[in-house]
């Protein structure tokens, strides 16, 4: 698991997969979109615990490896400011089968997206922000 | 008997405490006595359920016993992806 903040470049990334034994290729990849619960977003920072962050990543992925028939699985994730239509994870996986493939990406997000130490702060049209999650978790329990 | 403990705050915990880091004096045993502690004097009122807690840089549970010059880290709930 690789955090960074340069732009990621998707392309390259799939070509760090490349296993003259792989029939299948799947990759998710996350975008910054300009609305979130109705309020217009016009830009988002991650901030990132880059210790634990890539610590976890790669226990995440070893246990898509024991958990799925796949050849190679790996990932980025930006920190920093992002502008709207950026990619900010992405995920790929290389399989023999697309249905491995598949099932392992999807696996690999989700973890992602609830094990590492990564937080969304969304500036908004109003001139507010605030931290994805946060401020409505307390109001939800 | 005390301990001193380093805490790492991150993202909105950061914002409301105005520090990243501390060194706090403590009886606490175990990290969710400790955040108990804490989320009283810096206003946290996100539930510890949908916080995370680390020790010495490795995710941790709750009910992990806390020892003298450990580091112990609170992290928000996360937004990753």
């Amino acid at each position: 698991m690789v955090i960074t903040t340069k732009k990621i470049d998707v392309l390259e990334q799939s070509r760090l997969l490349s296993n003259s034994s792989a029939g299948a290729y799947a990759s998710f990849e996350g975008w910054v979109r300009n609305e979130n619960e109705g309020f217009r977003v016009l830009r988002l920072e991650y901030e990132v615990f880059k210790p634990i962050a890539t610590k976890e990543g790669k226990r995440i992925f070893d246990k898509a490896k024991d958990k799925y028939a796949i050849l190679d699985v790996n990932g980025i994730h930006r920190s920093g400011l992002l502008e709207i239509g950026e990619c900010a994870v992405w995920i790929g996986v290389i399989a023999a089968h697309r249905e491995e493939a598949f099932d392992a990406c999807r696996y690999v997000i989700d973890r992602i997206k609830t094990r590492l130490p990564i937080w969304k702060k969304e500036y908004y049209a109003d001139g507010n922000s605030g931290w994805v999650n946060c401020e409505r978790c307390a109001s939800a329990s | 008997m005390s301990k001193s403990i380093k805490i790492g705050y991150f993202a909105l915990f950061r914002e409301k405490t105005g520090k990243s880091e501390e060194i706090v004096t403590t009886d606490a045993e175990t990290a969710i006595d400790l955040f108990r502690e804490l989320e009283d004097c810096h206003g946290f009122n996100e539930p510890h359920g949908h916080c995370k807690v680390a020790i010495n840089n490795d995710l941790a549970e709750w009910s992990n016993i806390i020892k003298d010059g450990d580091t112990v880290l609170f992290f928000p709930p996360v937004s990753g992806g």
